[in-house]
């Protein structure tokens, strides 16, 4: 497994530079890399819309009754409205940053967790090690979309935030388990090795060796949790199963659905997310595809 | 005149250059050899010197973005260069045969022993059946020193070692009648390296192969070659019997390269060779070798020197020996 | 393989299926309500009973249904009903049994999965291995991009773009369901030719959806096995372009992708779940999700405990059949 970042160099002194090492690790690897420039500008330029969105537009539009039903296009409702009269541009704009802060608080939660897990068993090994793969390994197994589906059954208000965590507790075993062999793969290189017998304590050498190097890996996992999760949410909610009284992508999808926008041939109603959605999810794979040729050299070839 | 049953293998003007972003590096720079039946030829140079893009070319097996930009190789009589991609394969294996570094991956993991050496001969249309096969692997894998069981073994089970000899058995399989040696032993231990060295003789020996040995040992090359050619910066500075080249190196190279050896008679300090192999991007004019040659002339700086054949099957390249006779070489 | 690694692998799959088994119970029961007296009051609604003796019906049904024991109690039963593959009985569709309804429906699931599973993991390796090959044409090779973009593309949102595509804006395959409603389920040519009729959009949103994965992942697998010193030799040999492709590189990178499968599954079944639900397609998944309309939390376990144990099953096997078919791993421990 080759490791990345070639310019960053174990440091041999505890200075004040590793906090910049770990950034500027981060700029230089979305620097150089085509594909992932691709998808971040993508996602990018997706968050600027939820941003601008949520500023410019008046919230009260994606209210139901807010302009006459099963409107198509006009100037007035740039995206019409649908059959309970909200508008859908607005929906979308305010939906948008629905999808994306689940699947941020999911990432941060699912790699945080992972990424804890992985160091542990994989630089401790041992009885951590040995504990914390069974568990993975349990957790594998069981299908984490239908239990989600169950959970979410049981409950009857869902917040956005609340779906985030939900969510973000069954994605840390992806991250634990490629974050682990990593570690396993690193820790009895020579300069670990060398901070130990120069003293420095576990926990330093974890924070400031590893996980830069590590840096390319923990991307890689963050944005595959992130897609992930929002996929997972966006299913729940076209199944009727997130929260209903904000407005997210696949709360459009399910009214569409519900309402028979399909039958009715309102492609203006169920298009539109779908267009985002997929946008969003190709950002998000062109930066898993570029951040895995950071890792991996050797797939820097044609694409 | 020799015929080609005599001299299987003849290179001419060899060019071959890698193109790079900084233009092409010329990593064999008009090469030229023959070899005899039967004999065994080692090529030495230090890395970068151009003697595995050679060995990779003699059978047309250079990859991208090394290109053959000139010169001939004539196997059996046959230029390569002139034959296309499905001729040039049939020739692999059946007359020019690779033992390839002695990496320990050069075996496919998942195929058994036997498999991976059938599977050559029955790509050339030998075909046997089940049982002669059996007989055959078992015949070869005894000639070069393993059990017979080897051949059921799947290549994590063999030491580094052992995968070489297969090999080097894999390598004799259809008696081809070049077999180019391309650094066997880099990766393996020197005890093991010796013996590796003794089977590969023996194998050729046995099958009449004129044999190529790549490499920069010259303890091995001492060991194991009948003939050694000297190549620095993509040319051949000298070519001779082993004998003349250890007592009586010409090409300023060459002699620093043999008393750079150590010897176990008598104290002496070590000694290397000063100075770094120069860009072959942009090799100096004239003779390659003359930034670091101690002995070296004005002429040497100006003019190219041509490979001579002088006595006892010995040439080289250096201005030093033929300068009184340098208006007769100034041949069109 | 040794002993020590099959009792291990097994253990193993005794913990998950403990471990699944307790989620199992717990999450269905967390909320409050009791489903049984949902239910009755469902019936009274429907049928305008009188709801004088509701609280003495709800108290002997819950008898029944057992859910008037303490947890513990329930929890020890749980385990002892499941040991005899019993899952008692469904809320919903009472009086059917769990088991019963899950093997109604499983035929269904069991078909469409497996086939566009298989047919999405051999095509896409082996178009990916193509797409690896140095000599595939550069047409073949600009279609990565697209792959991509498939790959990145929800499958339930592939499934609704189908039904679109090819149920509504060009009507030629039927919206949803697993048979048309005139139809029975048997082995004659109108039968069948219905039921695969009904089958070809969900599979093939499946197999489109996944098939950029498989794809992609044979590329990069190859990518690496093409790096390997084996492969030199391999044309050392004067083997053929065809020969050293297939049984060199397509072979050994095949092979961690089988692995890949195996760690797919329970994704590939949650995928399932919500593709059913799409198509309205009369599967396990389809049934999952009327429980949890029905909020019949007995369906619900059994269904999830089922779809666990099969996983659990299939992973049991991968991983005790794999060391069979690649020797690199035989002799490494597990």
């Amino acid at each position: 497994m080759s490791t990345a970042s070639p310019q960053i160099a174990p440091s041999d002194s505890i200075t004040e530079d590793e906090q910049i090492g770990v950034f500027s690790a981060i700029l230089v690897m979305i620097g150089r890399n085509k594909t992932l420039v691709a998808g971040f500008s993508l996602i990018l330029l997706i968050g600027l819309f939820s941003l601008f969105g949520t500023l410019l537009i008046d919230p009260e539009r994606t209210e139901v009754g807010a302009g006459k039903p099963a409107q198509s296009p006009s100037s007035e409702h740039l995206l019409g409205t649908d059959q309970q009269g909200r508008d859908v541009f607005a929906d979308l704009a305010y939906g948008t940053p629905a999808s994306l802060i689940i699947g941020l608080i999911a990432g941060v939660i699912g790699v945080g967790i992972g990424t804890a897990l992985g160091f542990l068993a994989g630089y401790y090994r041992g009885y951590w090690d040995t504990f914390i793969s069974l568990t993975t390994d349990v957790f594998l197994t069981i299908p984490a979309l239908l239990v989600l589906v169950v959970i979410a059954s049981m409950t009857t208000v869902l917040s956005i935030e609340a779906m985030g965590l939900l969510i973000g507790f069954f994605a840390w075993m992806g991250p634990a388990r490629t974050i682990r062999s990593q570690v396993l793969s690193l820790r009895d290189r020579s300069y670990v090795d060398v901070a130990k017998f120069n003293g420095v304590r576990d926990i330093e050498i974890i924070w400031r060796e590893l996980v830069p190097t590590l840096m390319p890996y923990i991307a890689a996992s963050f944005v595959g949790t992130v897609a992930a999760a929002i996929l997972a949410s966006i299913g729940l909610s076209a199944l009727g199963l997130g929260p209903q009284n904000e407005p997210s992508l696949g709360l459009t999808i399910y009214w569409s659905v519900t309402y028979g926008a399909l039958i009715r041939e309102m492609w203006w109603w169920f298009g539109p997310p779908i267009v985002v959605i997929v946008m969003l999810f190709i950002g998000l794979f062109l930066m898993t595809a570029g951040l895995d040729q950071v890792s991996n050299p050797r797939l820097r070839t044609s694409v | 005149m020799t015929t080609t049953k005599d001299v299987p293998l003849r290179v001419e003007n060899l060019e071959v250059h890698y193109h790079t972003r900084k233009g092409p590096v010329k990593a064999v720079d008009g090469v030229s050899f023959e070899l005899q039946k039967g004999e065994r030829l080692g090529l030495v140079g230090e890395s970068g010197s151009g003697k595995s893009t050679i060995a990779l070319s003699l059978m047309v097996a250079h990859k991208e973005p090394a290109k053959i930009e000139g010169g001939k190789i004539f196997l059996n009589g046959t230029d390569m260069l002139t034959l296309n991609d499905n001729e040039v394969r049939r020739k692999r294996l059946s007359e020019i045969a690779m033992v390839p570094q002695g990496a320990l991956n050069s075996l496919n993991p998942v195929m058994r022993v036997k498999d991976q050496m059938i599977d050559g001969l029955k790509a050339h249309g030998v075909s046997k059946s089940q049982d002669e096969f059996a007989d055959f692997i078992a015949e070869l894998l005894t000639r070069v020193g393993l059990d017979v069981a080897v051949a059921e073994m799947y290549p994590h089970e063999l030491s580094g070692g052992m995968k070489q000899r297969v090999t080097i058995a894999l390598s004799i399989s259809m008696n081809p009648s070049v077999i180019i040696a391309d650094e066997p032993t880099s990766a393996l231990d020197v005890v093991v390296q010796r013996q590796i060295v003794q089977t590969l003789r023996e194998a050729q020996d046995r099958i009449g192969a004129a044999t190529i040995l790549i490499g920069h040992d010259m303890g091995l090359m001492a060991q194991f070659a009948t003939r050694i050619g000297i190549m620095y910066a993509g040319r051949l500075v000298e070519i001779g019997p082993t004998k003349e080249i250890f007592n009586n190196p010409k090409h300023p190279y060459t002699q620093m390269l043999i008393s750079s050896l150590p010897n176990t008679r008598g104290k002496r300090r070590l000694s290397g060779i000063p100075g770094i192999t120069p860009s072959l991007l942009n090799p100096p004019p004239g003779c390659v070798f003359h930034t670091r040659c101690p002995q070296a002339t004005e002429r040497c700086m100006i003019e190219i020197p041509k490979l001579v054949a002088e006595e006892n099957g010995h040439s080289w390249a250096c201005h030093l020996y033929t300068e009184a006779k340098s208006e007769e070489e100034v041949t069109a | 393989m040794t002993i020590e690694f099959v009792l291990k692998r097994f253990g193993l799959f005794l913990l998950i299926i403990v471990v699944a088994g307790t989620i199992n119970f717990l999450v269905p029961r967390l909320r409050d309500t009791n489903p049984i007296e949902q239910r009755l009051y469902e019936f009274a609604a429907q049928g305008g009973l009188n709801v004088a003796h509701m609280d003495e019906m709800v108290e002997n049904y819950s008898k029944k249904f057992g859910l008037d024991q303490p947890l513990w109690k329930q929890y020890l039963s749980y385990w002892a009903d499941l040991a005899r593959l019993d899952f008692g009985k469904s809320i919903a569709f009472f009086p059917a049994d769990v088991k019963a309804e899950i093997l109604r429906a499983l035929p269904w699931t069991v078909g469409l999965l497996t086939v566009a599973t298989i047919m999405a993991f051999l095509v896409g390796s082996l178009f990916g291995a193509w797409l690896a090959w140095p000599r595939a044409p550069r047409v073949v090779k600009a279609l990565v991009p697209i792959l991509m973009t498939l790959t990145a593309i929800p499958y339930y949102l592939l499934g609704i773009l189908m039904i679109f595509g090819f149920a509504i804006f060009w009507p030629i395959l039927p919206a949803g369901g697993a048979v048309s409603y005139n139809i029975t389920p048997a082995f004659n040519y109108e039968a069948i030719v219905d039921i695969l009729r009904h089958a070809i959009l969900p599979a093939f949103s499946l197999v489109l959806a996944s098939i950029g994965f498989w794809g992609l992942g044979m590329r990069g697998m190859m990518i690496t096995t093409m790096g390997e010193d084996y492969m030199k030799l391999a044309e050392y040999k004067g083997l053929s372009d065809k020969r050293i492709f297939l049984r060199y590189a397509v072979r050994n990178a095949m092979l961690p992708q089988i692995t890949g499968l195996a760690i797919q599954m329970a994704f590939i079944v949650s995928g399932s779940v919500l593709v059913e639900v799409i198509f309205a397609y009369p599967g396990v998944g389809f049934l999952l999700f009327e429980a949890i309309s029905a909020n019949d939390f007995l369906l619900m376990q059994g269904i999830l405990m089922f779809v666990i144990v099969a996983i659990g099953i299939s992973l049991l096997v991968i991983d005790l059949l794999y060391p069979l078919i690649d020797p690199r791993i035989r002799y490494r421990k597990a």
